[in-house]
């Protein structure tokens, strides 16, 4: 045992007078990791409150909440409400399309189909959910818009219909797979109950499995909207930059990214014009915080049911 | 600064001496003016019902209780004669004296090999002569050399529960402790595995101080030279094995080792 | 007697029909055919919903054969190894794809130690009460917050305020803010996934909380963090509004050479190709030729992280 009483020593020797620097350096390291997060935070709402400001300094509060938008006019005009109009024109049409496909394939899914369909199925998912924006853009402007215009020939070369279509698309994995995590984790109990008494599958889908699940499909809706809001490349790309305010869905229309986009990638310089894109971003980012808390607040709801 | 065993003393020196030991989950009181002496050399079974409170005891020893949260003691567990609840005692340098082994085999997810050494290396040893000595040396005092010898480098899941378990036990004598606490060690094997450990620990008694709480009275009796039973987190009655599976003083103990409740 | 005492009580619980059978309150043959009707629409809805994930596969294919068309011909060595021209012919996409490289160089180190550190601090050290939580939610909220606006936090920090303009620098710092969630959240979720029980038996050893951490529960994590991070990069790799908003200029004919170099990345290049297919219809094929190298890429990025997935998913 001389040995192993000689690792003993060295063992209680090296804990003796072990310096624990690092014991105490890398917490902090850390939490000055962690807290880059909430300066990142801190640094958003700044920006855009500092520079927005100066916005809602040059121009009065009227001609904010006017339909005129027109930043590079002799007498420039900046009111918000057309890209407000467009951002919700084409978030509607994303929905339109994104809730019943994405609920309904939530619904196979978690009730219908069979284990290997679902490993057949999910990686599908993930392959539609996994596309940049930038291509989606791209397969909307350069495919979808001239598949309408067959369709629709007063549609114009780009307008909010083909994006907000082509968004809603993006959108579905989004809503199904939120949806399908909603419906399965109701209880198995719950189900074998109404199938005892002679129920079809479809009726404890609509009649056992979505009221359980309401919350949590509601709360992928609303994740959705926020999302859809906040898509950028798509409408950038397809629904152009008219600043008309309008409902007609064939015609051009602008989002509040899109202006976003237009403003900075052209030479924004300092001004007015430069001003209002902080001012755009940030009612855009309280729309989507406001969306983001929602489903949030509706999703932790629906996790106390169990 | 730990005192530890002094070889010229005579055998069974009080390794703890616990006294008043009282602990708190948040408002619960689960462990209640505690006194009990653990001798050196010597098998000390804690047997009693479950929620007694005997896993929570042998936490204590060697502080694991510090990781739940909102656990308040008070009282003093006295090792080799310090306070291990004292400021200056350092949490990390009493564990090294005192190993410890799970109800549930929980080798590290690394090889045969890196499981023993594991303690060693984190210890500041890393001389691979001297690790592949320590290797060899722990896994037979753990009765384990024969088995895993020719593939040291193999994952450590690739063994039984029993050889698991074995190996936990290779890894706390790895950095050779005075103390071996054992939680339950046998709870998750089989018979046959479960045997294997009891003899493991008739043998490992002649070089370690060894505190083993079990479920099972007849291990207790088979194995241990001394038996405390707890009852609701107290102490009923601690006395040699022999005397308290024949004799007991106290009829609550009676009554738990004829099977009337637990 | 007992006998008739019990058949008598049996009498006055069960009610029977005149031909002595159980009285049933539901006409058999009405039922019968609901049910038909009610099966029918059971299969009829199984058919409908299987039909919106077919939409779904439908338009995955179209999608991929539409641009797979476009790009024939237009990808081959002289595309990716020439850099930008004014002819469409003579163009490639070597400095751009330099330029998407680059700006990895800066993202990945970056957003791999904010990303892991944030998350071991989360899980492992701070304390579980209010700050946890109100980091827990700040970062979720920053999940949520559109990419467009963090390239505006980006034009005005790293570009204006330090000055990096729209160098490349500037682009990955603000794509590692935009990912640093994903890395949180799947860092956070493969930490937790470590068993207490292996941290007990390195506690048990006498080890402390950072030699725990280091030894113990980094490694068992770190399929988990590492597949977390290929999901992220993959997300930066394809983000476009935020180096738009950068002002990353139209056409950069040199290829990047340093970190503080303006460049072009794929997504961006996508885009303005895009913008002007009006003017030069090749632009459109050029477009999809770079779209096709974006998807090998983020398809071999996907690829590795389910290799790693599956090779260490461990038992304990």
């Amino acid at each position: 045992m001389s040995e192993s009483n000689h690792v003993r020593d060295i063992i209680r020797n090296n804990i003796k007078h072990r310096k624990n620097r690092l014991e105490m350096i890398m917490p902090k390291l850390f939490l000055i990791a962690g807290s880059i997060s909430i300066f990142t935070t801190i640094g958003i709402v700044l920006t855009l409150l500092i520079d927005a400001y100066h916005f809602f300094e040059q121009v009065p509060i009227r001609e904010i909440f006017s339909t005129k938008l027109a930043p590079l006019g002799v007498n420039p005009s900046f009111g918000i409400l057309p890209l407000i109009n467009g951002t919700i024109i084409t978030s509607l049409i994303a929905m339109f399309v994104a809730v019943p496909v994405g609920l309904t394939a939530a619904m196979y899914l978690s009730e219908f189909s069979s284990e290997n369909t679902r490993k057949i199925i999910k990686p599908v998912m993930e392959v539609l959910a996994g596309i940049p924006t930038i291509v989606y853009g791209f397969f909307a402007y350069s495919f979808v818009t001239p598949l309408l215009m067959n369709l629709i020939p007063t549609l114009e070369p780009k307008n909010a219909l083909s994006p907000g279509i082509v968004m809603g698309i993006m959108i579905i994995p989004l809503v199904t797979s939120l949806s399908e995590d909603a419906m399965s984790s109701v209880p198995n109990d719950m189900r074998e109950g109404a199938l005892a008494l002679g129920s079809t599958r479809l009726e404890v889908t609509l009649k056992v499995v979505i009221p359980a699940a309401i919350s949590g499909i509601m709360a992928s809706f609303v994740l959705a909207i926020s999302r859809a809001i906040g898509e950028t490349m798509i409408v950038t790309i397809a629904s152009g930059s008219s600043k008309n305010f309008t409902l007609d869905i064939t015609q051009s229309m602008q989002t509040m990214t899109a202006y976003i986009v237009e403003f900075t990638s052209g030479d924004a310089g300092i001004g007015t014009g430069y001003y209002s894109l902080y001012a755009v971003g940030l009612v855009l980012f309280i729309f989507t915080l406001i969306m983001n808390l929602l489903s949030r607040y509706i999703s932790r709801k629906y996790r106390e049911e169990y | 600064m730990l005192n530890e065993k002094n070889n010229n003393h005579h055998q069974n020196n009080i390794v703890y001496d616990v006294k008043k030991l009282n602990l708190w989950y948040g408002d619960v009181l689960a462990l209640k003016d505690i006194n009990l002496t653990i001798r050196e050399n010597q098998v000390t079974a804690i047997i009693g019902p479950s929620g007694c409170g005997k896993s929570t005891f042998i936490k204590t020893l060697n502080r694991m209780v510090d990781n739940i949260p909102a656990v308040r003691t008070s009282g003093e567990v006295l090792y080799y004669g310090t306070n291990i609840f004292s400021d200056t005692l350092r949490v990390e340098e009493l564990r090294t004296s005192v190993g410890m082994v799970f109800q549930k085999p929980n080798p590290f997810p690394k090889s045969i090999y890196e499981n023993v050494v594991y303690g060693p290396k984190i210890h500041g040893i890393s001389d691979k002569k001297i690790l592949s000595e320590i290797t060899e040396t722990s896994l037979k005092s753990a009765s384990l050399w024969e088995e895993v010898k020719d593939r040291l480098h193999a994952n450590a899941y690739g063994l039984s529960g029993g050889q698991q378990q074995r190996l936990c036990i290779a890894r706390s004598l790895a950095i050779q402790p005075q103390v071996l606490l054992m939680d339950e060690p046998t709870s998750a094997l089989d018979p046959i595995a479960t045997n294997k450990i009891e003899e493991l620990i008739n043998e490992l008694k002649k070089y370690y101080t060894i505190v083993i709480v079990t479920h099972n009275m007849q291990q207790a009796a088979r194995i241990s030279d001394i038996t405390s039973f707890f009852l609701s987190g107290e102490v009923i009655e601690t006395d040699a094995t022999q005397k308290i599976f024949t004799n007991p003083n106290d009829k609550k103990t009676e009554d738990y080792i004829t099977g009337k409740f637990g | 007697m007992n006998h008739h005492n019990s058949s008598d009580n049996n009498e006055k619980n069960i009610e029977l029909n005149n031909e002595g059978k159980l009285k049933t309150f539901f006409n058999k043959d009405i039922i019968s055919k609901r049910m038909n009707n009610r099966i029918l629409l059971d299969k009829v809805a199984k058919k409908l919903f299987f039909g919106s994930i077919l939409f779904a596969l439908i338009i995955l294919v179209i999608l991929f054969y539409r641009i797979g068309v476009l790009s024939i011909g237009w990808i081959d060595l002289q595309f990716l190894t020439s850099n930008l021209s004014i002819f469409p012919e003579k163009a490639g996409i070597y400095g751009v794809l330099i330029g998407s490289f680059l700006l990895m160089v800066v993202v990945i180190p970056v957003t791999l130690l904010l990303g892991i550190s944030t998350a071991i601090y989360l899980e492992e050290y701070a304390k579980k009460g209010r700050f946890q939580s109100f980091v827990n939610i700040n970062i979720s909220n920053l999940a949520g917050v559109p990419s467009v606006i963090f390239g505006l936090l980006g034009l005005t920090v790293f570009g204006r305020l330090l000055n990096l303009g729209s160098s490349i620098l500037a682009g990955g710092l603000t794509l590692s803010l935009l990912v640093l969630p994903i890395i949180v959240a799947a860092g956070q979720e493969a930490i937790r996934a470590v068993p207490g029980f292996l941290r007990d038996g390195a506690y048990a050893m006498g080890a402390t909380k950072w030699t725990t951490v280091r030894t113990v529960v980094l490694p068992s994590a770190l399929p988990g963090i590492l597949t977390g991070s290929i999901l992220a990069v993959s997300r930066a790799i394809g983000e476009t509004a935020p180096l738009v908003v950068l002002g990353i200029p139209a056409l950069i004919l040199r290829v990047p050479n340093s970190l503080m170099s303006d460049f072009t990345a794929l997504p961006i290049q996508i885009y303005y190709w895009t913008l002007d297919t009006v003017l030069t219809p090749e632009y459109a094929n050029m477009a999809a030729a770079t779209i096709v190298v974006l998807l090998v890429l983020l398809f071999l990025l996907n690829s590795v992280a389910i290799v790693i997935r599956n090779k260490y998913q461990r038992r304990y």
